[in-house]
């Protein structure tokens, strides 16, 4: 069973770690919708998704935040990409899976997932 | 909502709008009693008696204040519908508790869910607020408490994923141990 001895060691080899991560307005900005309608929709993991991605990959760049709800309820789990100097892309309907494409399609290479897109 | 554990995400995270500084979520299951208590506690801004008799109805209230909506009224149903109620405590400029009891072998009640996940994500949602998580179940106890994790990381943000993912499966393996076996 994990403890908080394991947990030290995490921590010592974080304060190990050199941090890059930078902040300001040319990070790029993911926002996972968090309100009653989002949560009850299945927000949960795929923010877990999107922070272990982030995580992993060592995206140093981008930064995850959560909001209330956007106004699209029937939409949910909506999720809100900010790349400095381009249109904002609101995916809609999204899940863990989902999720992980969107990291490797639109942020590491730049394609924005036309077909998981808000459509009106 | 499928899960118990989503439900609190939904209503704690009213403590934090509320301006919480420390929040304490309690589950209580007996399982010699068939009976369970989920109940979230906060110091945040309070409710004047007005508002606690209407932040049950989703039609009345919805349409005159944005910070509240569904999340009480889906807490309230889910207890009522499986043998049990809710309860608002609340007091301006204090804090207010929400409590929801429920029969554990009721049909319809969801399960209790990932709650590790349900804590890293508010975790991640407000760092500087201090939650604790107290999670009894038939006399044994366990207790998860941001001030003391961020005492042993002496620095380390707690927001880091990594140590969300930790402490997420510290949580649920530390649940599963105390219950041992049982479903909650």
């Amino acid at each position: 069973m994990k403890s908080l001895e394991e947990l030290q060691a995490i921590r010592d080899r974080k304060k190990a770690e050199i941090n890059n991560r930078t902040t300001g307005e040319n990070n790029i900005r993911i926002i996972v919708g968090m309100a009653t309608c989002g949560i009850a929709a299945g927000a949960r993991p795929v923010l877990q998704a999107f922070g272990e991605e982030i995580e992993s990959r060592k995206l140093e760049n981008v930064t995850l935040g959560q909001t209330g709800c956007i106004g699209l309820c029937k939409y949910e789990p909506i999720v809100e990409v900010f790349v400095p100097g381009q249109d904002k892309v609101t995916y809609v309907h999204m899940d863990a899976k989902k999720a992980r494409e969107v990291i490797t399609s639109h942020i590491l290479n730049g394609k924005p997932i036309a077909e998981y897109t808000y459509k009106e | 909502m499928i899960e118990l554990s989503l439900n609190i995400l939904d209503i704690t995270y009213n403590s934090i709008r509320a301006g919480a500084k420390n929040i304490d979520i309690t589950v209580r299951a007996d399982f010699c009693t068939d009976e369970m208590e989920i109940s979230i506690s906060d110091d945040g801004c309070g409710m004047s008696e007005e508002m606690v008799k209407t932040v049950s109805d989703p039609f009345t209230t919805t349409r005159t204040t944005r910070k509240v909506g569904m999340g009480i009224p889906l807490f309230k149903m889910y207890a009522e519908m499986c043998g049990g109620a809710l309860r608002i405590n609340s007091e301006p400029g204090v804090g207010t508790t929400i409590a929801a009891t429920m029969k554990i072998s009721h049909i319809d009640r969801p399960p209790m869910g990932d709650l590790g996940q349900t804590m890293t994500t508010l975790i991640g949602a407000s760092p500087a607020t201090e939650f604790k998580l107290n999670f009894v179940s038939d006399g044994k106890e366990y207790i998860f408490d941001t001030k003391e994790i961020k005492e042993t990381l002496d620095g380390v943000e707690i927001e880091n994923v990594e140590i969300l993912s930790f402490l997420r499966e510290m949580i649920n393996e530390n649940i599963e141990n105390l219950i041992g076996g049982k479903i909650l």
